[in-house]
């Protein structure tokens, strides 16, 4: 069977896996923690300790903020220090709840044994309510909240589970160490998963730079006996682990402008967080940790590290050694949709899934030359959109004609930037056409929700 | 060979006639009717289309104006009170005189002042950048530099000053479109009076960190200390949220607060002589003595 | 450490330039270049050397002296169109005629409009036919190549050129194609421009530049179908008044002008399907100019012609867009 992939452009940068044989390993605690309360897509959580209290490993800190939110644990115990506005790895301030840290005693209710739970629990909505209790995001970089995502809304049906093991960025390799070294885990993860959405098949999709994650994964489903599980092997073709282009490679189908996943009877959730769900619900342990690939050609000490969440990203870089002297960047995430850090005492979140460390060469810009209209960043656009041309409708501010052009549609994979050879900001400027296209949909949608309501009065 | 031309003139001329004929029909029958004051309060605008009143251009702000039923809500900034003083006559509407206004660059975060702690390395434009992040100085109020007010100034009255990393407004050529107000993502500039004789007193910093994150992000900054505050006799300045504001229509232009500011974010413009800031200080104290022994007494 | 770079994402590039992109097109055009002065002998060079040398100069005096703007040679795209124009002219033409064709190339057809890429049609092809139209006689009068160490030239006209004038006079097709044979058009070595010389040696560049993925063969190759199709039908109807079509593929510069002036990024369309239409747009044109026409040779006018309605490609021939009717 031939390999399958998404079918309009991608790229296929060097993969660059250089972290790949470093097993994951615990990171000590760091003696202080900050939990972000605004490290999920949606409402900000609100916290529900005071200054002075005392908490254990995987207590509640936290709770939803709404229903597009999540609950935060405390991933420490120790005492809290502060609740107050500190700056994120962008600069930009948002509360964390700041924690010092004391021994390491967990919940008693957290199962910490290595025994395999392989029993999934009968109720599907018993499921989602520990899944939701668990704080579990979309760890693949979005951070939507996972329990959500698996409450579709009435009137869609789900057809297929599919667990995104891709890792189609350069570099990274926490979920490749995680298939190898929890796999068994994650089938379990994906068992529930594939459960709760109603029996429905499941598709692990791994690309093919990572035979022995193929085998093992391959391996542990024959193992357990788990039905309705299969391994799907994808063609290295970047961004195959962004969600609509997973669903295009896996299922051809393609989901529409604005539209979710579920519109085509597709649920994607990421290696990690099958990994999570399986923690949260057959070991009662919420997330309070992530693997963090930490990585790059100019830095002597790669390694694939178990990090609390909130623990400064300096004090991760000051345990393996320090930035390295040659090091011009550091990247939180993959180096094409990864977010450039401002500040190094910002501390990790839920998503962080990756510090790269790139140097000056590899990084820095080549200046800006015209347009040679070569159709390279077209050829390469995922979803089919014409880069250089919103690039200048953006410049020129035409928000309608932007619209017009799909910039909604960008899912900011950044392969018109990698592939321009004229070395023009695409991205950079589309970003803020897509913007204000957004604004100007989701405005019109809100005018015609009152519009409605107005002519039901 | 003469008949050829004879020929070929005729046919032309007859050609012509007839297009122009066609011509003439068209444009009786899909003429559209307008008020014909539209014309005349368009001829009198500046022309300049930049859209400082709020609408589209001076087109778009003539029909609106001819429209309204009062010149309450269009004023064109551009033209100023001369020219709404002309729309005024066409339309028959009475017009208020408005103080003429300057863009004011709220930000004195110099290179010196504001050291860089990382390098901005995208495309160079303050949205963008904003989008991004807090930007590659420590203080994450201050201004972007990337000069996104000076493209949109159609006036040519903004620049970027390479020395100091911040745009200075020509005041002869700022109009007080407000081109720059929307393009600012940071919100640092802002229009104010440009005040008697072109004298006027702000604080140059936007930053509203407390006092001394504001300070070690940029040594210029504002950082809400209240003594500005306390000397104006003329209960012109507000501090809130770790920031004063000087109210443009209650200073008197004393300076008082520009002098006792201690780090140097009150700036005055316009002034004949510079502030010489022990005098005023002296000033102050003699001043504060007194109602000090007053209110003893 | 110094100070971090921040900037938004994607954080790494591919090793594409627009100069990387452009030394790969001189690449591939080295071996024509090789093949014609060795046929040609050292009158060639005289012309390439003064063309592309007037190309790139004019282009730095521009963008110093005119737009005041940092210089743009470093992309070698003006040293593209230098060597573009020398294979589009008879060895023997006059070195200010070159220089002329430069100016119109580089000053009129691309700096006018603001450079590469602003460009609407191809800068070498419109020097080119200028110089077509204003020096008639240099252009198209060729002599047989007398090779690097050859014996004295021999004036005469191209295969197509011949051919018009043998059909004016009243020959047919047959007698007059007898002369040539497939071999010597495919191995260069007829009269003719320089790039019209050596099929072979600018295929193999074609070749080059699509295994470099530098362009995509749709364009060059709904050229040659279309050539090759035209060209079937109308000497299926009367073999005594059409040529055949692999005389046709193989003449009149329609490699040069199919592979290296119709693939031109900036004067050609983006996506496949746009490229395809160009591409048939082109070589229909061509057949139709050179059958009917009074030019015998039409891939140059084809080309033009069909760089003028590229914009109009480009709006009715786009990708599908994910997820969307």
């Amino acid at each position: 069977m031939s390999k399958r992939t998404f079918s309009i452009g991608g790229v296929h940068p060097h993969d660059s896996k250089i972290s790949r044989d470093c097993a994951i390993q615990a990171l000590p605690i760091a003696p202080t923690v900050y939990i972000s309360v605004a490290q999920h897509i949606g409402a900000p959580s609100v916290p529900v300790v005071a200054v002075g209290d005392k908490v254990k490993v995987g207590q509640v800190v936290a709770e939803p903020g709404g229903f597009v939110s999540a609950y935060i644990h405390s991933s420490v115990s120790g005492t809290v220090k502060s609740i107050a506005p500190r700056a994120d790895l962008a600069g930009r301030m948002s509360t964390h709840i700041e924690i010092a840290v004391e021994g390491d005693e967990w919940l008693e209710s957290i199962d910490r044994s290595d025994t395999l739970v392989t029993e999934i629990p009968e109720d599907g909505k018993a499921i989602i309510e520990k899944i939701r209790q668990g704080g579990i995001v979309g760890l693949g970089g979005a951070t939507f909240p996972t329990h959500v995502k698996l409450s579709p809304p009435p009137g869609s049906k789900c057809e297929r589970v599919i667990i995104n093991g891709c890792e189609c960025e350069p570099y990274l390799t926490s979920d490749f160490r995680t298939l190898l070294e929890k796999g068994e885990q994650v089938v379990v993860g994906a068992a529930i998963l594939r459960k709760v959405m109603g029996n429905v098949p499941c598709t692990i999709a791994i690309e093919e730079n990572k035979p022995e994650a193929i085998a093992h994964i391959r391996e542990v489903i024959a193992r357990l006996g788990f039905e309705g599980i299969e391994v799907m092997v994808m063609k290295m073709m970047y961004p195959q682990g962004g969600e609509k282009q997973l669903i295009d490679a896996v299922m051809h189908r393609q989901v529409g402008s604005g539209a979710l996943p579920i519109s085509v009877g597709a649920v994607v959730q990421n290696v990690a967080t099958a990994l999570a769900v399986y923690d949260a619900v057959q070991k009662n342990k919420p997330i309070i940790d992530n693997s963090v690939t930490v990585t790059g050609e100019c830095f002597p000490r790669q390694a694939n590290l178990l990090v609390r969440v909130g623990t400064p990203l300096q004090y991760i870089i000051d345990y393996l050694g320090g930035i390295p002297a040659d090091a011009a960047k550091v990247i939180s995430g993959g180096p094409m949709m990864g977010r450039a850090v401002a500040n190094l005492q910002a501390a990790t979140v839920k998503g962080t899934g990756a510090l790269l460390f790139l140097t000056e060469k590899q990084t820095r810009r080549a200046p800006e030359t015209s347009c040679i209209r070569c159709g390279k960043c077209a050829d390469a656009c995922p979803m089919g959109l014409e880069p250089f041309l919103l690039n200048k409708l953006s410049k020129a501010q035409d928000w309608d004609a932007c619209e017009q052009n799909a910039a909604q549609d960008c899912i900011e994979c950044g392969c018109c930037l990698y592939s321009c050879p004229a070395h023009i900001p695409l991205l950079d400027n589309i970003r803020v056409g897509k913007g204000a296209a957004l604004n100007a949909i989701r405005a019109r949608a809100a005018a015609a929700k009152a519009a409605a309501e107005a002519a039901k009065k | 060979m003469v008949n050829i031309i004879i020929w070929t003139i005729a046919v032309v001329t007859v050609l012509g006639l007839v297009l122009a004929l066609v011509l003439y029909l068209v444009a009786q029958r899909f003429k559209v009717e307008e008020d014909p004051r539209i014309d005349e309060v368009e001829k009198v605008m500046p022309g300049a289309n930049c859209g400082g009143c709020g609408f589209a251009g001076c087109r778009a702000f003539a029909e609106a104006a001819v429209k309204a039923p009062n010149l309450d809500n269009n004023y064109c900034p551009v033209g100023g009170n001369d020219v709404m003083a002309k729309v005024a006559s066409i339309l028959g509407y009475e017009v208020q005189a408005k103080a003429p206004q300057v863009a004011v660059v709220r930000c004195n975060g110099t290179c010196e002042a504001r050291p860089k702690v990382n390098e901005y390395d995208g495309y160079a434009s303050c949205y963008v950048k904003s989008l991004l992040y807090t930007g590659d100085t420590g203080c994450s109020f201050g201004c972007l530099g990337c000069g996104d007010c000076v493209n949109a100034c159609q006036f040519g009255a903004l620049s970027m000053d390479p020395a100091t990393g911040l745009p200075v407004v020509d005041e002869s050529k700022c109009t007080a479109c407000g081109a720059c107000v929307k393009a600012c993502p940071k919100k640092i500039i802002e229009l104010r009076p440009k005040g008697p004789r072109g004298m006027r007193e702000f604080v140059s910093c936007v930053n509203k960190d407390k006092g001394p994150v504001a300070k070690k992000a940029c040594a210029n900054a504002c950082i809400g200390c209240g003594i500005c505050a306390k000397t104006c006799t003329h209960d012109a300045i507000t501090v809130e949220g770790n920031i004063a504001y000087i109210d443009p229509a209650k200073c008197k232009l004393c300076r008082e607060c520009e002098a006792m500011c201690p780090t140097g974010a009150i700036h005055g413009v316009g002034f004949p002589k510079p502030l010489d800031k022990d005098a005023v200080k002296e000033r102050i104290k003699i001043r504060q003595q007194k109602a000090k022994e007053a209110a003893n007494v | 450490m110094s100070k971090l770079i921040v900037s938004p994402s994607p954080h790494i590039h591919s090793k594409d330039s627009t100069r990387s992109l452009m030394r790969d097109v001189v690449i591939a055009l080295i071996p024509a270049v090789i093949c014609s002065v060795v046929f040609y002998g050292w009158q060639e060079l005289l012309v390439l050397g003064v063309s592309v040398a007037s190309c790139v100069l004019l282009e730095w005096a521009i963008t110093k002296y005119m737009l005041k703007q940092p210089s743009t040679i470093g992309d070698l795209s003006a040293v593209i169109t230098g060597i573009l124009l020398a294979l589009n002219v008879p060895y023997t033409t006059p070195w200010w005629v070159i220089v002329i064709g430069a100016v119109v190339a580089i000053g009129v057809a691309k700096m006018t409009f603001g450079g590469l890429g602003q460009n609407i049609w191809n800068p070498a092809l419109v020097g080119r036919v200028f110089l077509l139209v204003s020096f008639p006689t240099y252009m198209t009068t060729w002599s047989a190549p007398k090779g690097l160490f050859g014996a004295d030239a021999v004036t005469g006209a191209t295969p197509l050129g011949a051919i018009q004038e043998g059909l004016m006079s009243g020959a047919s097709v047959e007698e007059l194609t007898s002369a040539y044979n497939y071999r010597d058009l495919l191995f260069a070595n007829l009269g003719g421009s320089a790039g019209e010389v050596c099929a072979l040696a600018l295929l193999a560049g074609f070749v080059y530049l699509c295994c470099r993925k530098v362009i995509k063969p749709w364009i060059t190759l709904s050229i040659f179908a279309t050539v090759a199709l035209t060209s079937l039908i109308f000497w299926g109807i009367d073999p005594s008044r059409f040529t055949d079509p692999v005389f046709n593929l193989l003449t009149g510069g329609l490699v040069l002008g199919a592979c290296f002036m119709a693939t031109d990024y900036v004067t050609s369309p983006m996506s496949l399907w746009g490229g395809v239409v160009f591409g048939v747009g082109i070589g229909f044109l061509t057949m139709m100019i050179r059958y009917f026409g009074s030019y015998p040779e039409g891939v140059s006018f084809a080309i033009l012609l069909m760089n003028s309605v590229v914009p109009l490609l480009n709006m009715w021939f786009k990708q599908k867009k994910f997820g969307r009717k």
